[in-house]
């Protein structure tokens, strides 16, 4: 006689809401956030943030004032830190839109309570992203020349260039994004102006608010506008880092000019994306005491997420070595054989070691819901994504096609100081942002507690 | 000025429930009130049906939004690169319409998602900074956790005092007057 084995214990997926709450409790604790005095630490975080947005006012105003000679940029590497700062912002910024809208599609519960503060990192790391281009350009004080406008010298845009799609692209994504953030906030701001207590946190907040106030006919319009607004973005937040990628791909440059861009930039921008949400996501619970809503199940799929685009991100760089090698062509196989052991082997090799090796941490269960891991790896994968647009911009210019015209770039300080600097500014507007409006969408959590449904009585 | 009666904008009932409110949605639509309105801290699809709405015009609008972006895209980029500034790119033709896909793209999804927006707040007669309803005391708490039914005193079937009877027989919490 066979006896069946024991069932192995399986441990219960952790809820995406804890149990207890109601439409109300919701309500209370996320508009508390924002209602409440403010706490010691947050003027702490002001501080820091304002600071750094202080060192990059200091090295836009010197930009401005001596030109882009102060950066480390020149020929053959005409792309420096410029871009792969534009870059790396604005792939971050892509995991919001992939939270609000597509999760949104995918009717994936567990994305109401990361969804409102991804999308204000969506829109504060487009605003970081987009200012590197205009920086950039040397004049930028003409940056509306990149826009098609009537003007005196009867100049037009050349539309087959990619760099004109980007800027079509950058805007739209981030006019886009600020209306779907706007939308999701104005049952919000309604709430909040009902809560208020002071007549100035009234008005501040009921002109934003519109006069919501929550009528089913209103509803009924705002979920299909939602909906089709969410069924809008998600091809947009593709074409975007899609036609980023085009910067590179449309160009002659080898270790650029491959069919793999494309796919290869999204599942990086969602890989970075993903990164900085669980940065954010980790310490903001934690200082506002959100742990019911954010829980260890966020952070869990948020880390399968990461372990699937990083593999995605992986498969793309062995296959750029092996075209680079299968493609027999002399100077796609120089390039690639300079990443590997040219004068920026080690970026490459810390590259390889941010994103390949450490991704492979999150096939472990516990890693995935121990924090201190998550936080860490989420820092290092930024790190790698970082690196990443290094080595494609840098590497990929600083050997010609002529050995008399190559060069080596090293960043100035004033560079370092730019870069931290927009560190500083996505700070400094995450900040009063968690402090002024609700960072946990409450309409969206008052639909998924249990008591929400509509039972009638028979 | 003489002190008269404040006129009404209608009547109001509080539910701690929203199955009580879809319910009394739809006793108080068959009984034949039409001029009704439900005021949620969220959205519930039953209600739709409740109150007998069926169909939103955002759709639409988003559909012409959409349709007037990508010719005013393509539209933009042709007339720019074959008749206003012709230029030779690598001896493409002037209209070399694959490389016009990417704005066309964007000029569509940027125009539909502007009538979405514009298009909801305006079909929901948004910004409107005060209506009646806030002048009930206990609205306040329809944005946290309280459902309420409105009959409007313009429905033809209401009357003051047989509407409040029919709201208070539906066993909400409170029936309230909502004045002018």
């Amino acid at each position: 006689m066979s006896v069946a084995p024991p069932p192995r214990y399986v441990p219960p997926r952790p809820p995406v809401i804890a149990p207890g709450h109601t439409p109300a409790t919701v309500t209370d604790k996320i508009s508390a956030v924002v209602l409440q005095r403010t706490p010691r630490w947050w003027y702490a975080a002001f501080a820091g943030a304002g600071l750094l947005l202080m060192m990059f006012l200091y090295a836009v105003t010197l930009l401005f004032a001596k030109g882009t000679g102060i950066w480390g940029v020149n020929i053959p590497v005409g792309w420096g830190f410029a871009i792969v700062n534009f870059v790396w912002w604005i792939g971050i910024g892509h995991a919001g839109t992939l939270i609000s809208a597509i999760l949104l599609l995918l009717r994936q519960q567990w994305r109401t309570s990361i969804n409102r503060f991804a999308e204000a990192m969506t829109l504060f790391a487009v605003a970081c992203a987009g200012l590197f281009p205009i920086l950039h350009l040397g004049r930028p004080w003409l940056f509306y020349w990149l826009l098609p406008h009537p003007n005196a010298m009867t100049l037009w845009p050349n539309f087959r260039s990619p760099l004109i799609w980007d800027v079509f692209a950058v805007s739209t994504y981030a006019t886009v994004s600020l209306m779907f953030w706007y939308v999701g906030l104005v049952p919000d701001l309604a709430t909040l102006r009902d809560r208020a207590q002071s007549r100035i946190a009234k008005i501040a907040y009921g002109i934003p608010a519109l006069g919501w106030r929550g009528s089913a006919r209103h509803w009924h319009n705002y979920e299909v506008a939602y909906g089709l607004l969410a069924a809008l973005a998600t091809p947009l937040v593709v074409s975007v880092h899609t036609v980023v990628s085009f910067d590179f791909a449309i160009g002659v440059i080898p270790g650029w000019h491959t069919t793999i861009f494309p796919p290869y930039f999204v599942a990086g921008a969602i890989f970075s994306g993903f990164a900085m949400v669980v940065t954010l996501a980790i310490p903001l619970r934690a200082a506002f005491g959100l742990h019911d809503f954010i829980t260890e199940r966020h952070l869990q799929n948020m880390a399968k997420i990461m372990l699937v685009t990083g593999m995605i991100v992986v498969y793309g760089y062995a296959m750029e070595l092996f075209i680079g090698w299968y493609s027999a062509n002399k100077y796609e196989r120089f390039v690639f054989m300079n990443r590997l052991v040219g004068p920026y082997k080690y970026v490459w090799f810390a590259l390889i070691f941010c994103n390949a090796v450490t991704t492979q941490f999150l096939w472990s269960k516990r890693i995935r819901s121990n924090v201190v891991w998550m936080f860490a790896l989420s820092l290092v994968i930024n790190v790698g994504m970082w690196l990443e647009r290094f080595v494609i911009v840098v590497t990929s210019l600083h050997r010609d096609f002529l050995p008399s015209s190559w060069g080596m770039y090293a960043p100035t300080r004033f560079d370092w100081m730019t870069f931290a600097g927009t560190i500083g500014l996505f700070l400094f507007l995450m900040v009063l942002f968690i402090r002024f409006l609700p960072m946990i969408s409450i309409f969206e959590m008052r639909t998924i507690v249990p008591r929400a449904k509509a039972k009638e009585a028979a | 000025m003489s002190q008269t009666t404040p006129r009404l904008y209608g009547c109001l009932a509080e539910f701690e429930n929203p199955g009580d409110l879809v319910a009394a949605a739809r006793r108080a639509r068959e009984a034949g009130y039409r001029k009704l309105e439900a005021y949620t801290p969220f959205p519930i699809e039953e209600l739709n049906h409740a109150l007998g709405y069926h169909r939103s015009w955002v759709p639409y609008l988003v559909l012409a939004g959409g349709i007037v972006g990508a010719l005013a895209g393509f539209g933009l980029c042709w007339w720019a690169s074959t008749i206003a500034y012709p230029m030779n790119i690598g001896g493409r033709p002037m209209n070399s319409w694959p490389s016009f896909i990417p704005v066309t793209f964007e000029c569509t999804v940027l125009l539909a998602s502007l009538s979405a927006v514009v298009g909801m707040f305006a079909l929901n007669g948004l910004p409107m900074p005060h209506h009646p309803v806030f002048n009930a005391e206990r609205f306040a708490l329809a944005s946290r956790d309280r459902y309420f039914l409105c009959i409007e005193s313009e429905d033809p079937k209401f009357d003051g005092k047989t509407t409040r009877e029919f709201l208070r027989a539906l066993r909400p919490s409170e029936v309230s007057d909502v004045e002018l």
